[in-house]
């Protein structure tokens, strides 16, 4: 077991002296490769993690783009692809879906920043099991690495969605990519459950069993709540996930029938009958429904910080937000079968799930009434990170909006695979959860490169964000109410489509500003990292424990020794405090309630 | 959800022997009290362990309950036929070869043995660790090589359900014969699978017990691949139940 | 900063609500007896739903502006929340949400509880890569056998389907690669598929169900309006997805009955 990999683990239990002796001795591994490549550190982990998601958040971004060029001039030849095959769009759409999900929305705010900063913000010195923290990078990596080779393999990328529907999923003659990239795309997605429920193990076993003296479950600050939900999640959704993915296989490659019925493709018989088509929806969709959440909730811990952070009050509700993160893990798993109104499902369980869909909407808003709560009365400093998260509660509305539309059966008849459903979902889970990655990058950069980002830059990738993902997703929902089915990959066949080309064309328009906005990120990132300037040890004189360590923190996180928490983590303008923030390690302050 | 108040216990009541049944932040001022004899080390790895250990098997219950219900579906369902246009259920039973009745067998005594190895090398790591204290004696108990034996029941067990695979093919039943012939083959094989890595656990532990590697860790891991074995034998028998009564 | 946040905010909210109220893009005219009561609740929930969006939104803008760093060392109000609140907000919320989805159900329970009226027009459609087949049950009132060892999708028509027609009962079934129905009737349709699940839409019906393979979906629609119609797939089918396009033309009754009786003619 990866438990026993030194001393190092007892430390937080113990405030001895003999135990921060034996951290010494526990040093840092010294030579490149241990240090960098196969580290057992979370924060080197943490970061190989974050550079995973920014290479695949910018392929899944030049595969959009691609989209969007296709969509508007179907006969230009797109770059590196070439010649324009129905089947071309189909695969950008299902890889650009697949990729943004897991290797993104899933990598980055969990796998990155939750595995950088959850031990510290805790006050551990490292994750409880290195060793499998590890592992469950190189696991997600292969599943990457993976991923991108089914682009490469006879008949190119599978074409069936990222949700896979069988059985154009399960039987290989249904079309071109429904081969060897249909099998890559499934064993990938296995590879990547078996990584993430690696590192949900260490961020549930962490939370639970390494919190510094005084950290109570109600003093952890609301990313580590929302990490730790966010793990939960996964631990349930993942295997269920593995378990379709191994069924789809079989399918696919044993002759089994546990999705296909009898068919025929192209007048021809498969072999297959008796299977369940409906049976992969709900297995996939009680996975993708909580998978959603775990996509938004670490951006929701982190806007709760931020808000707090940067208008210099306590978080509004602290206990309601505690609430409110599992209330929404906890119905996120009773919701799935909204994706399947139109599905053939019986429609009384269709109405028994769209009730609880709108009963999901609550906790949902009782977080933006706290987020507006939180920064109401405040003094509000407007750096990047808040702009971001300013930009992230805008989002969540907008996106949350559109939810009791489609929650609705009624409703959905008519909008349901429409454009109205990817305008509803990228401005929430999507962009709303990249709103949160580009957030922590601007809060926690100066932690993790000791260097502060460059601010006018910053500003400028906010604006070009912010009104450019208003400018792409919300023309969608107008196409969609007009009838615009998703996953078309040309408008000419259907005669009304026709009228909604100016539209489209203003979409891809937005898009190129919108991705060209982001080069000014990826400059920012990388020039700061080397020329910023030098970052003091809590920039943002913020009271979480990350910022009571060094810039960046020492291999243990604390050298040597060990926070005792005396503070919950929104200590904010305290009458009477020497300054307008009382770090969590500060002496305690009167209970102010 | 007990797992999210202030004080989290542990469902295994013996996680909570060594610090009152409380995980941090009460376990820095609890283990001060008792005598500085290496045991609080050794109680907060072997908790961490167990911790991690019942957070890894939610995963593998996820796997199975989902397979579980893709059984019951699957075999309720009527499917079109297009012919008659009326929907028929082509669900024909299998007859599990009487192998895996003693399978069973070997699995169960394998778990009994499994657990007089965990208690034997937790004796010994409790005695080893303790060695300075004057008095008690250096451990000295049975010498019954309980780990190696439940190893080579694990592999005969292995070995075994390799053997009704053999049968059930002779028989005419091949994965994709029928949905309830590949529901046998995917559950026994993903809980061989599953199995095969306590194996794999156990031998590790062997090896390092050869190179002579610290007695802790391996009772750590003995401890650990113990529950897990137990879980596998519990598992083991649910899905036997599930074949031959769901059916 | 406030002051351009604030802008920005309002002005994204007021550009986006002014289309939808605007109506620039918006559903396509009904044309089904379900589609008024349907927009009906549309409208309903995006006058609710606006007004929440619109007060957050205006909110978000006028705090972030009203309550920027002035440089002053104004304390802040140190409140950790308000528990009355939170549940006054909690509970409004629950019976605005809950409240709006109860509403509707009479209509999902009309569309989707009730089995097609007895009269109804039957009228089996079945999905394929990529094209639809409409068949008429034809004088006898009943759908003939159909054999997946028959089809032929490249010669269209019977032969796609692979009706048998050794079964006396297909005799006199009509298929057709339009969807004909009669005004003013409630229209049964049978969905199937062939091969992999599609989604039959007609927007101006407000109708939209999958056809999943391995099951007849049984669904009902009342067109009140004749004209001609388009049937989109709205189910991801693969490379022909986008123009796997069909009609549906509403007739009279009268027209309904000569098409159905020439289409008889011809089988014979």
């Amino acid at each position: 077991m990866a438990g026993g990999t030194g001393g190092g683990e007892t430390i937080t239990m113990s405030t001895h002296e003999s135990a921060v002796q034996a951290a010494h001795a526990h040093g840092a591994p010294q030579g490149f490769i241990r240090k960098w490549v196969f580290s057992l550190d979370h924060k080197v982990i943490g970061l190989q993690y974050y550079f995973l998601a920014l290479v695949a958040v910018f392929v899944g971004m030049f595969l959009s783009l691609l989209m969007r060029i296709h969509l508007i001039w179907p006969t230009v030849a797109l770059p590196l692809l070439g010649d324009i095959k129905p089947e071309t769009y189909l695969t950008l759409v299902t890889m650009h879906g697949t990729i943004m999900v897991f290797f993104v929305l899933t990598t980055a705010p969990q796998g990155g920043f939750g595995n950088y900063f959850l031990p510290i913000q805790i006050g551990a010195p490292d994750m409880a099991f290195p060793v499998l923290n590890m592992l469950s990078f190189w696991t997600t990596l292969v599943g990457f690495i993976v991923m991108i080779a089914a682009f490469f393999v006879a008949g190119g990328a599978p074409l069936h969605g990222w949700t896979g529907y069988a059985p154009l999923s399960a039987v290989q003659s249904t079309g071109p990519g429904e081969g060897l990239g249909a099998d890559l795309w499934i064993i990938s997605i296995a590879i990547f459950c078996i990584g993430a429920l690696m590192g949900a193990l260490n961020f549930i076993t962490t939370t639970l069993d390494m919190r510094a003296k005084g950290m109570t479950m109600m003093r952890m600050p609301l990313t580590v709540w929302a990490w730790f939900v966010t793990a939960i999640l996964g631990l349930l959704a993942f295997g269920v996930l593995l378990s379709a993915g191994i069924l789809l296989l079989m399918d696919r490659n044993l002759g089994t029938s546990f999705y296909v019925p009898l068919i025929t493709v192209n007048g021809q018989l498969t072999g297959h009958k008796g299977g369940s088509p409906l049976l992969w929806q709900h297995l996939f969709w009680f996975f993708g429904h909580p998978e959603v959440y775990i996509a938004i909730l670490p951006a929701m811990g982190l806007a709760s910080q931020l808000l707090s952070v940067f208008s210099r009050k306590p978080i509004f509700g602290y206990k309601a937000m505690v609430y409110a993160i599992l209330g929404i893990g906890f119905l996120g798993f009773m919701v799935w079968g909204h994706h399947m109104f139109m599905s053939g499902m019986s429609p009384y369980t269709a109405f028994a799930f769209s009730i609880m869909t709108m009963g999901i909407g609550v906790p949902s808003a009782i977080k933006t009434f706290n987020w507006l709560g939180t920064i109401w009365g405040g003094r509000i400093r407007f750096d990047s990170p808040m702009l971001f998260a300013i930009g992230f509660v805008s989002l969540f509305v907008s996106g949350g909006i559109s939810g009791p539309f489609l929650a609705q059966p009624v409703l959905d008849i008519q909008l349901h695979d429409t454009y109205f459903v990817p305008g509803h979902f990228h401005l929430i889970m999507g962009v709303a959860s990249i709103f949160g990655i580009f957030a922590a990058t601007y809060y926690w950069f100066p932690k993790m490169f000791g260097r502060m980002m460059n601010e006018s830059l910053a500003r400028w990738h906010f604006w070009f964000s912010f009104i450019g993902t208003y400018a792409i997703f919300m023309p969608m929902h107008y196409l969609g109410m007009a009838g615009m089915p998703r996953r078309y990959s040309q408008m000419t066949e259907v005669g009304y489509l026709l009228d909604l080309i100016p539209l489209q064309k203003f979409i891809t328009y937005a898009a190129f500003i919108t991705i060209a906005g982001q080069l000014i990120f990826l400059v920012n990132l990388f020039w700061s990292m080397f020329k910023g300037k030098k970052a003091v040890d809590n920039p943002w004189e913020a009271t979480t424990l990350e910022w009571t360590t060094a810039t960046p923190p020492p291999h243990d996180n604390f050298g040597g020794h060990t926070p005792v928490v005396h503070n919950g983590p929104y200590e904010y303008g305290v009458p009477g405090a020497p300054r307008d923030y009382v770090m969590q390690t500060d002496p305690e302050i009167e209970p102010a309630h | 959800m007990a797992s999210f108040s202030t004080t989290a216990t542990v469902t295994d009541p013996r996680v909570a022997l060594g610090d009152d049944g409380i995980l941090p932040p009460a376990l820095a001022g609890g283990s001060g009290d008792r005598p500085d004899s290496g045991l609080p080390d050794y109680a907060t790895r072997l908790r961490r362990a167990r911790l991690g250990l019942l957070v890894a098997l939610t995963p593998v219950l996820m796997l199975f309950v989902s397979f579980t219900s893709a059984y019951v579906v699957r075999q309720g369902l009527p499917s079109l036929d297009p012919r008659t246009a009326t929907l028929v259920r082509d669900w024909i039973p299998v007859t599990l070869p009487k192998l895996l009745l003693i399978n069973t067998g070997v699995l169960v005594l394998s778990s009994v043995f499994m657990e007089l190895a965990r208690r034997q090398i937790r004796g010994e790591a409790v005695f080893a660790s303790a060695d300075s204290i004057p008095g008690v004696p250096p451990a000295s108990e049975s010498r019954i090589p309980w780990l190696p034996m439940t190893l080579v029941l694990g592999i005969i067990f292995l070995f075994g359900q390799w053997m009704a695979w053999r049968q059930l093919a002779a028989s005419g039943f091949y994965v994709a014969t029928t949905p309830s012939s590949s529901f046998v083959y995917l559950l026994t094989g993903t809980h061989a699978v599953h199995l095969l890595g306590g194996v794999l656990a156990l031998l590790g532990a062997g090896v390092a017990s050869l190179l002579g590697l610290s007695l802790t860790r391996r009772s750590i891991v003995v401890d650990v691949t113990a529950w897990y074995w137990h879980f596998m034998a519990g598992l083991w028998v649910y899905i036997l139940c599930l074949l031959e009564f769901a059916s | 900063m406030g002051l351009v946040l604030l802008a920005v905010i309002w002005l994204i909210t007021f550009i986006s609500t002014y289309f939808f109220i605007a109506k620039t893009w918006w559903l396509p005219v009904g044309a089904s007896a379900a589609a008024a009561g349907i927009d009906h609740h549309f409208t309903t929930t995006f006058i609710l739903m606006g007004i929440v969006f619109v007060a957050a939104q205006v909110a978000l803008g006028y705090l972030v502006w009203s309550f920027r760093d002035r440089g002053n060392p104004a304390k802040v109000s140190y409140s950790h929340g308000n528990t009355t609140l939170e549940i006054v907000w909690t509970v409004l919320t629950t019976i605005l949400f809950v409240g709006l989805n109860l509403t509707s159900s009479s209509i999902w329970a009309s569309e989707r509880f009730r089995p097609a009226a007895a009269d109804s027009v039957q009228v089996e459609v079945t999905g394929m890569q990529f094209a639809w087949y409409f068949r008429y049950p034809g004088p006898d009132g009943k759908f003939g056998a159909t054999n997946p060892e028959l089809e032929d999708a490249s010669a269209g028509g019977e032969a796609a389907l692979g009706l048998d027609t050794k079964d006396p009962a297909s005799k006199d079934d009509v298929v057709s690669g339009v969807m004909v129905v009669p005004v003013n009737r409630e229209i049964e349709v049978i969905l199937r598929a062939h091969d992999v699940i599609h989604s039959f839409f007609i927007p101006q019906m407000r109708f939209k169900q999958d056809a999943v393979p391995g099951l007849a979906i049984h669904m009902h629609f009342t067109p009140i309006q004749t004209g001609e119609y388009e049937i989109l797939c709205a189910e991801l089918c693969g490379l022909g997805h986008y123009k796997m396009h069909g009609i549906v033309r509403v007739v009279t009754p009268e027209e309904f009955d000569k098409w159905l009786a020439a289409r008889e003619a011809e089988k014979l």
